[in-house]
């Protein structure tokens, strides 16, 4: 009679007396995730407000303070000082005091009154680039606005009148954007490190060696083990939507159920993951090293922050093959966009395929290199 | 698949030149002996010799690179899932959860061997009886002395009634009480017929096996019970006998030994010198000589080499043999 879960049962009673017995490690793995959060949740606001700028204003008449105003009210500058001469509004820059440095000329509203063009000098510091293009979008349409309102008076409409409508997220609030993304990593963090470390521990204390002697079955060994962390992974999983939802205000628009359906094959790669590193690393310390080295990619190259779409072709390439790639797109799908099966199935596909892959391959390495070593 | 011949099927371990190969490096290398049901067999040699790697290959966790094993009359190769419901292992470092207590422990690997409940509370009870575990049950395993470890390692590996005991270094870092008590138990055991495979660095262990071998690079230079080893004549050599001398001033005795005709080779053991002499060396010769010089001298008396001594004239051998080769 060949079994070839055998051992699944006293392992997995055994992984829960472990997860039991060390509440401690339990809490902070549950618990960090839910500081980043609240850091990542409160902290961070992703949208461009308040520039600090400096003005010379060498005209001073009603024409180019209207003008400052108007620049003023589109809440993406903040108007720190004004200085008199060009050489102060360098300065100002190069200092950092201010990152825009507007100049309005002596004959500003002259050329404005005789119907001619009139040049306004801006001044970004391109150091950061989203800063830059922030300002530059905002100057060039208030010129642009500005100039059409004086061309046509009050006599009619625009020729072409664009109504821009935001979908999803209509305010473009910071937490609805990131936190879906950050679940994924969260998830990562905690069942790739957790379930390493498990079988690390056993590598280190030599019980791993004591039970490939035994009649256990890798594979219920392996399941053993998985499953325990797959439960905390879970319910991770839980503590994290119910922060998000409550907490941090993110309207869920798609299925709670789908979302929870769609994360196990996340969940089943990230414990694939972990088992991978286990076979690598000899010591706890390395499989460390090795889990986030896991976890980097998963930060950069899965559209978390950085929008993939812009990415160089080798590492939008590259993000294929990230599974948090695939993850995210299913949680901002579900969670902001409302998105159903019919549009998140081949991302869970792809998901199950990865896991199915690295559960594989770990389960070898695991034979060649723990095993037969 | 090769029929196991009936002396196989009766032997508790029966190894046919075993070799294992990791790329161009022999680890073990054409290795045959054969262990009897109820034997405590010593299976000695220095670190790195190949001790581990035979016992991963008699467990079935090695493929054999040549040669055939048979465990309990079952081929290793083709049925090791069989042999490791039979056999028992306790490595070096007591493959205990520390964060389990004592029953937690003994319960894990009850259920690992699919015992069912009745049988494995039964076994329990015994287990405990034998290792005197009672007052420990709740206690965490981290928090038990080595010895106790040790029994409890030991408890965990016999609890599926294996007829077969893989002990690798079960006695390395515990006390000597600890030690002799484990002992008792293994020749205990033993004479209920369960065979013990035993490592050990320990000579006085080596002594008390009722079967030796000894590894040394790969190659099994020694295999027979200790008093046969002793009796071997590369270990004794032809026209020669051992003698031990012992004296109050035993550094000043060695030294005028040493320039004695007829004593070929003299090292100190404690209070005694232990010297290679002539066979027709004449005892009361060598006692008036000593005198002469100023040495007292308490007892001169006839020394059968220990398997100290055996395995050292063996390794020396041995070496030699491989410089040959190598020239």
């Amino acid at each position: 009679m060949t079994n070839i879960f055998r051992g699944f049962g006293a392992v997995f009673y055994k992984e829960v007396l472990h997860v039991r017995r060390d509440f401690a490690t339990l809490f902070f793995s549950l618990i960090i995730p839910l500081l980043q959060m609240v850091l990542l949740g409160f902290g961070i606001d992703t949208n461009i407000r308040q520039i600090n700028t400096v003005v010379f204003n060498a005209d001073g008449r009603r024409e180019s303070r209207e003008l400052l105003d108007r620049l003023k009210n589109s809440d993406t500058f903040h108007i720190n000082r004004y200085v008199q001469s060009d050489d102060d509004l360098n300065d100002a820059i190069i200092s950092g005091r201010a990152r825009v440095g507007i100049k309005i000329p002596v004959d500003y509203s002259d050329r404005l009154l005789h119907q001619m063009s009139a040049q306004v000098l801006v001044l970004i510091d391109g150091s950061d680039s989203s800063v830059a293009g922030q300002a530059i979008n905002v100057t060039t349409a208030i010129g642009l606005d500005e100039s059409l309102r004086r061309v046509l008076q009050d006599r009619a409409a625009f020729a072409v009148d664009m109504r821009p409508k935001i979908l999803f997220n209509p305010d473009s609030r910071s937490p609805n954007f990131l936190l879906p993304g950050l679940t994924a990593i969260l998830l990562l963090n905690v069942t790739t490190f957790l379930t390493a470390f498990s079988i690390v521990r056993e590598k280190e204390r030599g019980t791993l060696e004591q039970l490939f002697v035994t009649p256990v079955r890798p594979m219920g060994l392996l399941l053993g083990k998985l499953l325990p962390y797959l439960g905390i992974g879970f319910f991770e999983l839980t503590l994290i939507l119910t922060f998000m939802r409550f907490v941090f205000r993110v309207p869920i628009h798609g299925d709670v159920f789908l979302l929870a359906l769609l994360s196990l094959p996340y969940l089943f790669v990230s414990l694939s993951l972990g088992i991978l590193i286990s076979s690598k690393a000899n010591s706890q310390a390395e499989a460390m090293q090795l889990a986030f080295l896991t976890i980097l990619p998963s930060i950069f190259f899965s559209g978390y922050i950085f929008p993939r779409e812009t990415m160089p072709w080798i590492f939008h390439t590259l993000s294929y093959f990230v599974p948090a790639t695939y993850y995210i797109n299913i949680t901002r799908g579900i969670i902001l966009r409302g998105a159903g099966v019919v549009h998140l199935w081949i991302d869970g596909l792809a998901l199950f395929a990865m896991g199915t892959l690295l559960l594989i391959l770990a389960a070898r390495r695991f034979h060649n290199k723990v095993i037969v070593a | 698949m090769a029929t196991p011949p009936q002396s196989s099927v009766e032997a508790a371990i029966s190894a046919e030149h075993l070799v294992r190969r990791f790329g161009n490096f022999t680890a073990v290398n054409d290795v045959s002996f054969r262990v009897e049901k109820g034997e405590i067999f010593g299976f000695l040699g220095p670190n790195g010799s190949g001790k581990t790697t035979v016992i991963k290959m008699l467990t079935g966790l090695l493929p054999l690179s040549g040669g055939s094993a048979w465990v309990e009359g079952l081929d290793v190769g083709t049925d090791s899932e069989a042999v490791r419901e039979r056999i028992g292992y306790m490595s070096q470092n007591f493959s205990l959860y520390y964060d389990l207590t004592v029953a937690e422990n003994l319960q894990f690997y009850g259920r690992i061997y699919s015992l069912e409940p009745a049988r494995l509370k039964r076994r329990i009870e015994e287990i405990v009886q034998l290792n005197g575990l009672g007052p420990y049950l709740n206690r965490l395993a981290a928090q038990l002395s080595g010895g106790w470890k040790q029994r409890l390692a030991l408890g965990c590996a016999m609890l599926h009634e294996p007829k077969l005991l893989f002990l690798d270094e079960p006695t390395a870092g515990i006390d000597p009480v600890a030690r002799r008590q484990l002992w008792d138990l293994l020749f205990e055991l033993s004479g209920h017929g369960i065979t013990f495979f035993v490592t050990t660095h320990y000579m006085d262990e080596a002594e008390r096996c009722s079967h030796v071998a000894y590894i040394y690079y790969g190659k099994l230079i020694a295999d027979g019970t200790p008093d046969s080893l002793r009796q071997l004549p590369d270990v004794q050599p032809h026209g020669t006998k051992r003698i031990e001398i012992t004296a109050p001033e035993v550094t000043r005795a060695l030294r005028l030994a040493r320039r004695i005709p007829g004593i070929r080779s003299a090292t100190i053991f404690g209070q005694s010198i232990h010297a290679l002499v002539d066979e027709h060396f004449d005892l009361d010769e060598l006692r008036n000589q000593l005198l002469k010089n100023g040495i007292a001298v308490t007892e001169i008396r006839p020394l059968a080499p220990s398997l100290e001594d055996v395995f050292v004239e063996l390794t020396y051998k041995q070496q030699a043999l491989l410089e040959v080769a190598s020239d």
